[in-house]
């Protein structure tokens, strides 16, 4: 069982211990760090950790130094979560075999950015998901392969721009829509899959301790915006996450055994979704008006996810 | 606790259930693993000892031969005993993940039975996945049959397992030839080959909670030509001692003798055959028919790939005039593997043997006494005139046309 650990307001949590160094190479700004350090002070178990390759892991982990104050892995792109599988049948093999060397159990947690988990890691995720280890996966979703410059992923949304859909004048950016992994992630039957978003710290916080508290694989989508790829000032990450999660482009909502649905913020005053577009470069090109229908149709897919939510939680399917 | 199996003195194992059997004895904490054809009974071999109690090790069947390894590699870095098993296909699958996992300095024990790669399809021996893993920096070591595939596969975590050395090591099979053909097997009870290889002792464990560690990182030109280069050094020095002070310490134990490679009737051998796997005993047989005609042939076996037995080679080819390497593996537009090792040796001899290189058996193609025959007989003639006779590269039993370079 993972101990509780109780945080009350901002204040006490910006002071509990680190366990995430802030000296790392990711960009001032990025939300990767705000997320990983909140995810780490949320227990105070031990963790076994894992990254796969990407922006988390190139600037946590240059050789002589390390960000983590936990034992880490790293092997490859797609296999972070295969790696700490591992990690986990080894404690649970030398636990029944009577040979640990320490006698706590730690929580394991494997970390990926949205080109790792969307595309190229997604068999093994889903094998181990399958498999039911007990483990985390985090997907720190930025929508686009942000360590190698800018390209897209299938967690790309419709509009944007990137180095390999860029807007020109035929086109207004990436075409297609992003997957949804969070219903793939629950239709393997996994006990807890859950949404969430920096700037929504007490939701995420909740979130991640139901997750260390539930036996069996658990999937976490991190909102995780990119100061360097969405183009925005590295001092509004914030305020444009708080746009992300009031516009309901990033509803926030858990899923519990596959169905139970819960939808965890609902907010007062729901923003247009052009308002959370036009605080991004990558967006900037929308507005033109030729392509006023790729905003409507924003807004269209918005209403009609936020519709298909709310309507599955009060189903309860 | 895991229930022991009471084998009996010989048993008769396939190569396959040799492995099996050597796996279950070491008490394997974790195995990741993935069927693949001629492999595949390993795993259920496995499969059969979990569902009997026989080990009490964690049995992880994962999605593909790359989630293998990668299980393979976070298992091993948490601090435990692991291994698998592969062939063909799954073992280039899994390519990426052996290059990680001996950087990583990661003592993981792989049984590798050997098939040909597509295009096109083929599910026969050859040593085309063999010859691939040969710069990925793991121990290599070859099996000719089903016992040393067993003997193999006991010392394999012995020596991997050293604190000096710490790299992967893999015991390669010829699928079929070896991995299904059922022969007798001399067996140690459980108790004496556990004995033997002794507690996993960790290091650089992520499950040593007070010591945490950090595994995979990143470095760049600062760093990484010295972390390759002391992984080649230790591949090098510690690794080779530690093998031979293994199979010493094996020849104790069993009275079965076991060297980097194995000479056959190399006693003043004018012309020797140099292969691995089965073919180098289907070459012994034939050696003894040539001694008998008064030819004095010899044939060695290479047992260790890697570390490559320089040395050895060097000082068991320096008076034999002519000298065939067998390839089992298509060079793809060069001469063979065994072929440019083998040339590397014999070049700092003062009288270099001729050299020449047989291309056989890809996809399962049989190797016969025939062959292996006209091949003596060519060398011989090297031999006699001192000077080659035949083309550098022939390649053996090809249905059509014959084929030859250089």
């Amino acid at each position: 069982m993972s101990e509780i650990k109780k945080i009350k307001n901002l204040k006490e949590f910006s002071t509990s211990a680190d366990r995430f160094e802030g000296a790392n190479l990711l960009c001032p700004g990025c939300a990767h760090s705000i997320i990983v350090r909140e995810i780490l002070n949320a227990t105070n178990d031990d963790l076994i950790l894992g990254s796969s390759t990407g922006c988390l892991e190139v600037c946590t982990a240059v050789y002589p130094y390390t960000s983590w104050d936990n034992s880490w892995i790293h092997i490859g792109f797609e296999n972070s979560s295969t790696a700490i599988a591992g990690a986990e049948a080894m404690h649970k093999a030398k636990k029944r075999k009577g040979t640990l060397i320490s006698d706590r159990d730690p929580k394991f947690v494997a970390f990926g950015g949205d080109g790792s988990t969307y595309d190229i890691g997604f068999q093994w995720i889903s094998g181990c998901f399958e498999r039911g280890h007990d483990m985390m996966y985090v997907c720190l979703d930025n929508e686009v392969y942000a360590n190698t410059g800018g390209q897209r992923s299938s967690a790309t949304p419709i509009g944007s721009s990137t180095v390999t859909t860029p807007a020109g004048s035929h086109s207004y950016g990436e075409k297609k829509d992003k997957k949804d992994m969070l219903s793939i992630m629950a239709a393997h039957n996994a006990p807890y899959v859950a949404q969430v978003a920096p700037n929504k710290w007490k939701d995420m916080i909740k979130k991640i301790q139901t997750g260390f508290a539930t036996e069996g694989p658990v999937y976490i989508n991190a909102m995780s915006a990119c100061t360097t790829e969405w183009k925005f000032d590295p001092a509004d990450t914030i305020a444009v996450s708080d746009l992300a999660t009031d516009s309901l482009v990033f509803p926030l909502y858990e899923i519990i055994n596959g169905t139970e649905l819960n939808i965890t913020y609902r907010p007062k005053n729901i923003v247009p979704v052009k308002d959370y577009l036009g605080a991004q470069g990558r967006f900037k090109h929308l507005f033109k008006p030729e392509n006023a229908h790729v905003l409507d149709e924003w807004q269209k897919r918005t209403d009609a996810k936020w519709d298909l939510l709310q309507r599955r939680e009060e189903a309860r399917v | 606790m895991a229930d022991k199996i009471d084998l009996l003195d010989i048993e008769v194992w396939d190569g396959n259930m040799a492995a099996s059997q050597a796996m279950r004895q070491a008490q394997i904490d974790v195995v990741a693993a993935y069927p693949i054809t001629p492999s595949t009974p390993v795993v259920q071999n496995y499969s059969t000892f979990l569902a009997n109690n026989q080990i009490d090790g964690e049995f992880v069947m994962v999605e593909s031969e790359h989630a293998a390894m990668s299980g393979c590699v976070g298992a091993s870095a948490a601090g435990g005993r692991v291994a698998t098993a592969t062939s063909s296909q799954g073992f280039a699958l899994m390519c990426e993940v052996l290059y990680q996992a001996s950087g990583m300095r990661l003592p993981i024990v792989m049984h590798v039975v050997n098939r040909a790669l597509a295009a096109p399809l083929n599910v026969n021996g050859d040593h085309s996945d063999m010859y691939l893993g040969r710069d990925s920096g793991w121990i290599q070591a070859d099996a000719f049959n089903a016992q040393e595939a067993y003997d193999l596969g006991l010392m394999a975590f012995k020596i991997s397992e050293d604190h000096k050395v710490r790299l992967p090591m893999m015991i390669h099979q010829d699928g079929f030839m070896t991995s299904h053909t059922a022969q007798g097997v001399k067996t140690l009870s459980d108790d004496v080959a556990y004995n033997f290889i002794g507690e996993f002792k960790p290091m650089n464990a992520m499950l040593d909670l007070d010591r945490p560690a950090t595994h995979g990182v990143q470095t760049e030109e600062d760093y990484h030509y010295e972390f390759k280069a002391r992984q080649h050094h230790d591949l090098m020095t510690f690794a080779k001692a530690k093998t031979q002070e293994v199979f010493d310490e094996f020849e104790t134990l069993t009275g079965r003798k076991y060297s980097m490679i194995q000479e056959y009737d190399m006693e003043g051998a004018d012309i020797a055959i140099v292969c691995m796997g089965t073919s180098v005993e289907t070459a012994r047989l034939v050696a003894t028919d040539m001694r008998t005609k008064g030819i004095k042939a010899g044939v060695i076996g290479i047992r260790i790939i890697r570390p490559w037995p320089f040395e050895e080679i060097k000082e068991a080819l320096k008076d034999v005039k002519a000298v065939a390497a067998l390839d089992r593996s298509s060079p793809n537009g060069a001469l063979g593997m065994l072929y440019n090792e083998l040339a590397g040796c014999l070049l700092q001899n003062a009288k270099p043997s001729i050299l020449s290189n047989y291309v056989y058996g890809l996809g399962g193609r049989d190797l016969t006494k025939d062959n292996i025959k006209q091949v003596f007989t060519e060398l011989k003639a090297n031999a006699d005139t001192g000077k080659l006779t035949t083309p550098t590269q022939q390649w053996i039993s090809l249905n059509g046309e014959a084929l030859n370079f250089f």
